[in-house]
């Protein structure tokens, strides 16, 4: 036994793990069950931020991620979306990466168009798009939105939209949300928006999880909320469903809650190969030492 | 056949077989797409539009719309997203493959995710920073009658903006086989200005603004009372950062009290680079379960999480393949 885990192929060990996946996902997918999630204080908070504004709020939304980062940032977005549409919030959305404007397009089509066709373009949401620049979009818009936004991603000209009156700058909104996959991404945001104008500011974020340990010195006078990586998705999204959604939830609401099934199985695989890769080392070492 | 290429030949097989009893089990088919028309309005004149859009819909939407008009042409199986859905599909499959060894259908999927990525950047970098941002600023008229109707009038030529053409043009001087010194000036300039800015930003919200926070009382008052519990996190975090500090300080030998605290600062930065470990497992299972759920979903249909085909399995219908889209 000690010999066939010692030289086992790492190819077994590939394939234990997506069992450990793929079975979740399918047990989970086929009956529709998700685990029970308790919230924590850091998804708590950003939930209080944004449901404390009051209705009809300007909340400025950065998509600053790409299909790459879909599995664990998909999730908060849509359920950033919903909350802010529960809460009859003006959401103006941007994006610092050239596939975050597909990410806007994404959920302005499966939450906004198909859910709430109600809601009306440039006057309950509007699409700003990407802009070339990185951390330089952040630096000029906490001053003057309209430099380098002159039109809307349709290439409507921004005077002519409606919720963009009187926006000079994104001092002007009541909210910053951001989801981040990197670079240009949160820190950014704290860096060239939240730090120079602290009193004007307020940000909560959605990160993957290799972003969060670098996020969280941040935590809490910089960044009062954060929801890493898919854990704080599930929470978040926990949350939002139990005060806005209803009876009966639409499984694209349940994304992140589906998607700790298979958390929870490999991560139960990575401690188990963890204590036994030690084990193996420990015993190889007494072995080594009688020798 | 060698014994390596033996076991491609059976994976490959028994691929196939699971495809086709997919096939049997369920015959209406799976990894088809659906979508819906959608009129665009072009202005006030022309309400019902002019062209049409076609969005990704639901198969249940599909099969509702048929049951209540056979005849309807506003939802319909589209050929292109269908192609999509397999290409996606493959492609995941071939980049999974890698687990087992490089190979060839590896390889294939990385090059187009190369070429891809490569021409994307390519167009998205000219329609949305040559485009509005140059010409835009430059020749805002000419901007207005060629690509950007929707550009207000209020726009006028900004010759401020001829430097950042200038500057472009010296740095693409390096493709000259002469004067290719030309674009270090500009090189020069980035550098320059990206380093003023990132400095003045990490001196303020990295350096200061992070001595600020680790200013925090240890013996936290919360109603009148003393709270144990806050008070034990700002001890933890003040002692963390003093220990990391002391163990990055080599001014001193790491002995006696320095060396003490120093390996102490160790502890803390292990126990960092755990939580970003963790941190990473995490993010790279939830990578892997949103492409196994792609494969279970969207392309064989053996799950449906967000009822796209709920009525699709009560009905058992037959779905033709090729239609609109």
């Amino acid at each position: 036994m000690f010999e066939l885990f010692r030289n086992i192929d790492r190819r077994w060990i590939f394939l234990m793990m997506f069992l450990c996946v793929a079975v979740p996902i399918f047990v989970i997918g086929k009956y529709k069950t998700t685990f029970p999630e308790k919230p924590l204080v850091l998804a708590t908070n950003v939930f209080n931020e944004i449901d404390n504004l009051p209705d009809g709020s300007r909340v400025l939304l950065a998509f600053d991620y790409d299909p790459g980062s879909e599995g664990e940032l998909g999730p908060m977005a849509t359920a950033f979306t919903r909350h802010c549409i529960e809460k009859h919030h003006k959401m103006y959305f941007i994006a610092l990466w050239p596939l975050g404007r597909q990410m806007i397009d994404n959920a302005v089509n499966r939450i906004i168009k198909a859910d709430f066709p109600e809601l009306r373009y440039g006057e309950d949401y509007v699409n700003l798009g990407f802009k070339a620049g990185n951390e330089g979009v952040i630096k000029v818009i906490v001053t003057d939105l309209r430099k380098l936004y002159t039109t809307d991603s349709r290439g409507t000209a921004t005077d002519e939209i409606p919720m963009m009156q009187g926006i000079e700058n994104i001092q002007q909104m009541d909210l910053v949300i951001n989801v981040s996959a990197g670079y240009p991404g949160t820190k950014e945001w704290v860096q060239y928006a939240v730090t120079p104008f602290p009193d004007r500011i307020r940000l909560v974020a959605g990160c993957t999880g290799v972003q969060a340990p670098l996020l969280y010195p941040y935590i809490p006078q910089q960044l009062p909320g954060l929801l890493a990586a898919i854990k704080g998705a599930s929470e978040y999204e926990s949350l939002v469903m139990a005060k806005y959604g209803g009876e009966n939830i639409s499984g694209k609401y349940l994304e992140a809650q589906r998607r700790m099934g298979p958390q929870l199985v490999a991560h139960l695989l990575m401690i188990f190969l963890i204590i036994a890769g030690n084990v193996i080392y420990f015993v190889e070492r007494r072995r080594g030492v009688r020798q | 056949m060698k014994p390596e290429n033996r076991w491609w030949v059976i994976l490959f097989a028994i691929g196939a077989v699971l495809l086709i009893a997919r096939w049997f089990v369920m015959p209406d088919g799976f990894g088809r797409a659906y979508v819906k028309a959608v009129p665009q309005a072009v202005d006030a004149e022309n309400p019902d539009g002019r062209w049409v859009i076609y969005e990704q819909a639901p198969m249940a939407d599909y099969l509702d719309a048929e049951r209540t008009n056979a005849d309807q042409s506003v939802y319909g199986p589209s050929v292109s997203r269908t192609l999509g859905t397999w290409i996606a599909a493959l492609l995941t499959l071939f980049v999974l493959s890698f687990v087992i060894r490089d190979n060839p259908l590896y390889k294939v999927a990385e090059s187009i995710f190369i070429g891809v990525s490569a021409a994307y950047w390519m167009v998205t970098g000219f329609w949305d920073t040559i485009v509005p941002n140059l010409l835009g600023k430059l020749a805002p008229g000419l901007l207005r009658d060629w690509a950007v109707p929707g550009l207000g009038d209020d726009q006028h030529p900004e010759l401020a903006y001829l430097v950042p053409l200038i500057l472009g043009i010296m740095l693409l001087w390096r493709l000259s086989p002469v004067g290719g010194w030309i674009s270090r000036w500009p090189m020069a300039f980035i550098i320059g200005t990206f380093c003023g800015l990132r400095l003045m930003s990490f001196l303020h919200a990295d350096f200061l603004t992070q001595i600020r926070n680790t200013i925090v009382s240890l013996y936290v008052v919360d109603n009148g009372s003393f709270d144990a519990w806050q008070s034990l996190k700002n001890l933890i975090l003040v002692v963390g950062v003093l220990c990391c500090l002391v163990y990055f300080f080599f001014s001193l030998e790491h002995k006696g009290l320095v060396g003490n605290t120093a390996r102490v600062g160790i502890w803390f930065l292990m126990i960092t680079f755990g939580a970003a470990f963790g941190y990473t497992v995490m993010g790279r299972i939830a990578l892997l379960a949103i492409r196994i759920e792609f494969l279970m979903d969207d392309w064989l249909w053996l799950i449906d999480p967000t009822n796209k085909r709920l009525l699709a399995e009560a009905a058992g219908f037959f779905l033709p393949l090729f239609g609109m889209g």
